[in-house]
């Protein structure tokens, strides 16, 4: 059964002058181990998609059924659950809490599901590790590089084992060799951990690394196949 | 879930220390306040409730009234309208267990070399009864010595000092206004009354002597005042109306006449002085509970600034699955942390300053627990009161708005 099932979902924006209809009808599968890039132009619909992958923000109309709960239906607190156990995020801007270690930031998704402390530091350890960041412990997000955070990021979206990593244009920050790193990352994590992964990215060489490509274009998907050929990593 | 919340407050302090001292002097500024001024207010009705004691209880105070002369209305005590007579005709009333008519006055005491000036009180024994007057060393003088106007004295222990060193009194001859006296006994230290003046510093003798040798002009037999002791306090108001009755017969006043003398219940002067004291106290912890208030506006409007300026990290919390009540607890248990932690210094200061004053002044301020009690529940009270608003904020932030915010 698919991960991720979107029927019919519409999402408008209701402002004083006009009502906006950003999404006009998604109809998306993802089944468990994918690895799927969602691109399209600004203004496509793509964060909004995002949001709503996300139990950020729920359709408008449509279902969107998330590891087998109708989203919709769910209120605050059991959305806040659902990320919390489902979902796992990677941010364009790291989003790394200042003041606390990396080992505590891997931690704090494991704090919400109520894990033991020491629990928690075992499991940050072991995926800081897995990320190649051992020995990173306790040092604080402002002691490394880009690409170190983007690293330990995607460990903290890891550690409490969800269903679907989301990662929204997570090397926009990033320079090509260090963003090349951080898709290879993924590509293993996909690769040997089975873990399924969305990517929302507007530049055809990040893209490259999915084996899926989602094409967005005003509120309705324009291409959903393989990667095309011209496509290319830049390795 | 509490324990690594205390954990990020703590942080969230530690990252902004300058900010949270500051907010945090609110908190000690008030409990401080607060201790210091229940301190200060409990001090001075203790030493209010002190010279009520040493004064005795259930007194009445006789006093001889306002005479009319010509219309012009004289004060109290300003006639010499009650006597000796008066004071032995009171103490045959049913409830009455002793009466103390008296002549003060001052005059110069001598003892050799050595001269003091100081008040003299004429009495009768009544009046160690009445002031509840216990004996350092010696005895009062007695009936005896009224009738036959001897020339004997009970001296205070400050004047005893002041007159004689360390030495005994007992046996030794003073001059009172020129007649000798031989003293016969030193009352234990009794302080201040509640007027202020020192009740250790007199000398009091015969009331008859008195009034013979050492003030001389007055009319003989008649006093400034006549305190009365009363049984007990249920017998006060039946006792005042029998008094009244008993002087205005015995001074020939006619029905719709004035009384030529007053009748005052000490007591009820006495409580009202108590609730006057227990009324400032009040007055002064409520003035110190306003710079707690002060105090914990003080938290809320830094923890508003720390929600707004944190709104895109309490985005990321919610993304990773923080419930809106886990992103409460955290606002709310830092701005507890807050409060605590200054109400905790504040104790400290109220305690030192409550000692500062103690050393400085004369007060001797008294730190309750139930002061402290009270400064530290108000606190974390204010702390959860005045953090609710900006964690109830923080915690019904949507996701996405709070993850876009820059």
């Amino acid at each position: 059964m698919a991960v991720i099932e979107l029927t019919g979902v519409l999402k408008d924006y209701t402002t004083e002058a006009e009502t906006l209809h950003v999404l006009k009808g998604i109809n998306l599968q993802i089944e468990a181990g994918e690895f799927v890039a969602i691109m399209g132009p600004s203004g496509s619909g793509k964060s909004t998609l995002m949001n709503i992958l996300g139990c950020l923000d729920v359709p408008t109309d449509g279902v969107y059924r998330l590891a087998g709960s109708s989203v919709g239906e769910l209120d605050d607190s059991a959305l806040a659950g659902l990320r919390n156990r489902t979902l796992g995020f990677v941010f364009q801007g790291f989003n790394l809490m200042a003041r606390s270690s990396l080992e505590d930031n891997v931690a704090l998704p494991l704090v919400y599901a109520g894990v033991s402390r020491t629990d928690r530091n075992q499991r940050a350890r072991d995926m800081l590790a897995k990320v190649g960041l051992e020995g990173y412990a306790r040092s604080l997000p402002n002691r490394i590089s880009g690409g170190q955070q983007q690293r330990v990021a995607i460990a903290r979206a890891l550690v409490g084992q969800p269903a679907v990593v989301l990662a929204d244009e997570p090397t926009g920050n990033l320079d090509s060799t260090t963003s090349a790193e951080i898709m290879k990352l993924f590509e293993r994590l996909n690769r040997e951990e089975g873990v399924t992964l969305i990517v929302v990215t507007h530049e055809q060489d990040i893209a490259a690394w999915a084996k899926r490509l989602v094409l967005l274009k005003d509120g309705l998907i324009q291409y959903d196949g393989p990667i095309p050929p011209e496509f290319r990593r830049n390795e | 879930m509490i324990g690594p919340l205390i954990g990020e407050a703590l942080r969230a302090m530690a990252a902004n220390r300058m900010r949270s001292a500051l907010t945090m002097l609110g908190m000690v500024i008030g409990v401080g306040a607060v201790i210091m001024m229940l301190a200060i207010g409990k001090g001075v009705e203790d030493s209010v409730r002190a010279s009520i004691a040493s004064m005795g209880s259930n007194l009445f105070m006789v006093v001889s009234g306002a005479p009319q002369a010509g219309g012009i209305r004289m004060g109290s005590g300003s006639a010499p309208t009650l006597t000796i007579d008066d004071a032995d005709a009171l103490k045959d009333l049913p409830g009455v267990v002793a009466v103390a008519p008296s002549s003060p006055g001052g005059a110069q005491v001598v003892v050799g070399p050595t001269n003091w000036s100081t008040s003299v009180t004429g009495t009768t024994p009544g009046y160690f009864t009445v002031a509840e007057v216990k004996f350092g060393e010696g005895q009062p003088f007695d009936e005896s010595d009224v009738r036959g106007a001897t020339r004997v004295a009970v001296i205070g222990p400050s004047l005893a000092e002041n007159l004689f060193g360390g030495d005994s009194p007992i046996g030794r001859t003073i001059r009172v206004n020129q007649s000798p006296f031989t003293v016969i006994g030193m009352t234990e230290p009794r302080g201040q009354s509640i007027d202020g003046r020192d009740q250790d510093d007199v000398v009091i003798i015969p009331v008859t002597t008195a009034q013979r040798q050492v003030f001389g002009s007055q009319v003989i037999g008649s006093v400034r005042f006549i305190q009365v002791k009363a049984e007990g306090p249920e017998v006060m108001d039946r006792l005042q109306d029998d008094m009244e009755t008993l002087l205005r017969d015995r001074h020939r006043i006619r029905e719709g006449q004035d009384d030529d003398f007053t009748v005052r219940n000490m007591t009820s002067i006495m409580n009202a002085a108590a609730s006057t004291t227990a009324a400032m106290k009040l007055l002064l912890g409520a003035i110190a509970s306003i710079s707690l208030i002060v105090g914990g506006i003080g938290i809320m409007n830094i923890m508003l600034v720390s929600v707004t300026e944190r709104t895109r990290e309490i985005g990321i919390r919610m993304a990773i699955g923080a419930r809106r009540r886990d992103v409460l607890w955290q606002f709310l248990l830092e701005s507890i942390v807050l409060s605590l932690v200054g109400c905790l210094i504040g104790v400290l200061v109220g305690v030192g300053g409550a000692r500062a004053v103690a050393n400085v002044t004369e007060l001797k301020p008294v730190v309750t627990a139930g002061s402290v009690m009270l400064g530290f529940g108000v606190a974390a009270a204010i702390g959860v009161f005045f953090g609710f608003y900006p964690a109830r904020r923080a915690a019904s932030l949507q996701p996405i708005e709070a993850l876009r915010y820059q």
